[in-house]
């Protein structure tokens, strides 16, 4: 794939506030390095993410989309989770059947006491996508900046 | 048929039947709501391929009861959308018809039969009165609508009163396309969508034909999603609405192929669908949205011992 100069990765990490967003903070204040073009997005629970924000993201320049929420089991509001994991299932198994790169979406469960995790999982999560490079099936040229 | 409707309306257990007329052509079908002044143009035949549990939710404001004519795989449609409290079972009177496969005219057109003025049946043979002439096919089962092809069988699910004989008419497996899709590389699959999504000129036909699609306001209909209107062919925007379509029927929809009925540009919008279908069924047990009143779909249900979202990865893609 012909790469850009300067190509780096645009990454959208959903979080949720009551666990992930927590980890994320406490990767930070444990001085936890993680990617700086990974681009948090708050939600309230991991099932607030509505498939068409997804989507969204891609079509907007996104390479890479990453949700992040309470463990199962743990959700702030009970079952949530177990919701978004059914829906999260379908979608990406949705995408690869139109052709996008199935490395490309990923979910993690991060607790509020996960702040190692967050950050390796970030880590890793860039590197896939550098490694992927940009993603040119999902933009949109309208959406594209020059 | 039209005497037992003719019966209802006199009895006055019913105002007014949904049903089937003739549309702007002879062979045209178009659903219609008729009145005992009118209900003698009402046609059923092998031509009447409209879904009509979707027409109900619009009766349902109106006065005194309706009669309805469900054919067998409209009955799931119309268990799905009394699930959903869409449609009143009070107010409806379904009838059960007997289907023995719909046809499709552009099939006949793909034969090479051009000037179609009219068709008619005559047991398993179809005389096609044409500009030209007339022609024959000897056997309907050759021109039948892909969504016949993947009959869910003969069975009503609506109990209620039956009219006629049903035929199953599923020919080989109604996964196979699906299951070809997902054996071909991403690349492949990729330019497969591009070139059937692209071809999209976002009419709606598809999302206002769809039981599954009866929201009174449609995320789509908000000019701010981005996804209103036609965009460049190479754009993303028509994959974007079209999955996110089939993501909003995904565990509602019946498999009843309306869309890719009557998609002008005749994307097979149901392989979508039925990727969802044949997921569900693979990753959370058989489900057959409609098959009875009051169902849960899989889609408001869990279990806590699903799988993670990484299934998808080690499944191998798309495949199991």
């Amino acid at each position: 794939m012909p790469m850009k100069e300067n190509w780096t990765p645009t990454i959208v990490a959903f979080c949720c506030n009551w666990c992930s967003y927590a980890g994320a903070d406490l990767a930070g204040s444990s001085r936890l390095s993680y990617p700086a073009n990974v681009k948090i997005i708050r939600i309230p629970c991991s099932c607030r993410l509505n498939p068409m924000f997804v989507l969204r993201a891609f079509q907007r320049g996104a390479d890479g989309v990453i949700l992040c929420g309470c463990h199962p089991g743990d959700c702030h509001y009970t079952t949530g989770n177990y919701y978004a994991r059914r829906r999260m299932t379908l979608l990406f198994s949705m995408l690869d059947y139109l052709g996008i790169d199935r490395r490309r979406t990923r979910v993690e469960w991060v607790s509020a006491a996960e702040g190692a995790k967050f950050s390796a999982t970030m880590n890793d999560f860039a590197r896939t996508i550098a490694e992927l490079g940009e993603n040119v099936r999902l933009g949109d040229l309208r959406c594209k900046q020059e | 048929m039209i005497e037992r409707a003719r019966e209802l309306l006199a009895s006055g257990e019913v105002n007014r039947v949904l049903a089937w007329e003739k549309g702007e052509n002879d062979f045209d079908r178009t659903p219609a709501v008729f009145t005992a002044d009118n209900v003698d143009s009402l046609v059923y035949d092998g031509l009447c391929g409209p879904n009509l549990s979707k027409y109900l939710v619009g009766e349902m404001e109106k006065e005194g009861k309706i009669l309805v004519f469900l054919k067998p795989c409209d009955s799931y449609s119309y268990n799905q959308l009394a699930t959903e409290h869409r449609i009143d079972l009070e107010k409806v009177v379904p009838i059960a018809v007997g289907c023995r496969g719909k046809i499709d005219v552009e099939k006949l057109r793909a034969k090479g039969i051009k000037g179609i003025l009219s068709v008619t049946e005559d047991g398993d043979k179809l005389l096609v009165k044409t500009l030209y002439g007339d022609a024959v096919v000897e056997n309907r089962k050759e021109v039948l609508l892909d969504k016949c092809l993947a009959c869910k069988g003969k069975e009503h699910v609506v109990e209620c009163e039956v009219i006629g004989e049903s035929e199953d008419t599923t020919e080989g497996d109604k996964f196979g396309i699906v299951a070809k899709l997902e054996a071909m590389t991403p690349d492949e699959r990729f330019a497969f969508w591009r070139g059937e999504l692209s071809k999209c000129i976002r009419c709606n036909a598809c999302r206002n034909v769809c039981p599954a699609c009866s929201c009174v306001k449609c995320v789509f209909d908000n000019p701010n999603t981005g996804v209103a209107n036609k965009a460049a062919a190479d754009d993303f925007e028509e994959n974007m609405f079209h999955i996110i379509r089939a993501f909003h029927v995904a565990g509602r929809c019946t498999d009843c192929g309306e869309c890719s009925r009557v998609c002008p540009q005749h994307i097979p919008l149901h392989l979508l669908n039925r990727k969802f279908i044949k997921d569900i069924n693979e990753i959370y047990g058989g489900y057959q949205a409609g098959a009875e009143i009051g169902q849960r779909h899989p889609l408001e249900n869990f279990d806590k011992g699903d799988c993670e979202p990484s299934v998808v990865h080690v499944r191998g893609g798309a495949r199991k």
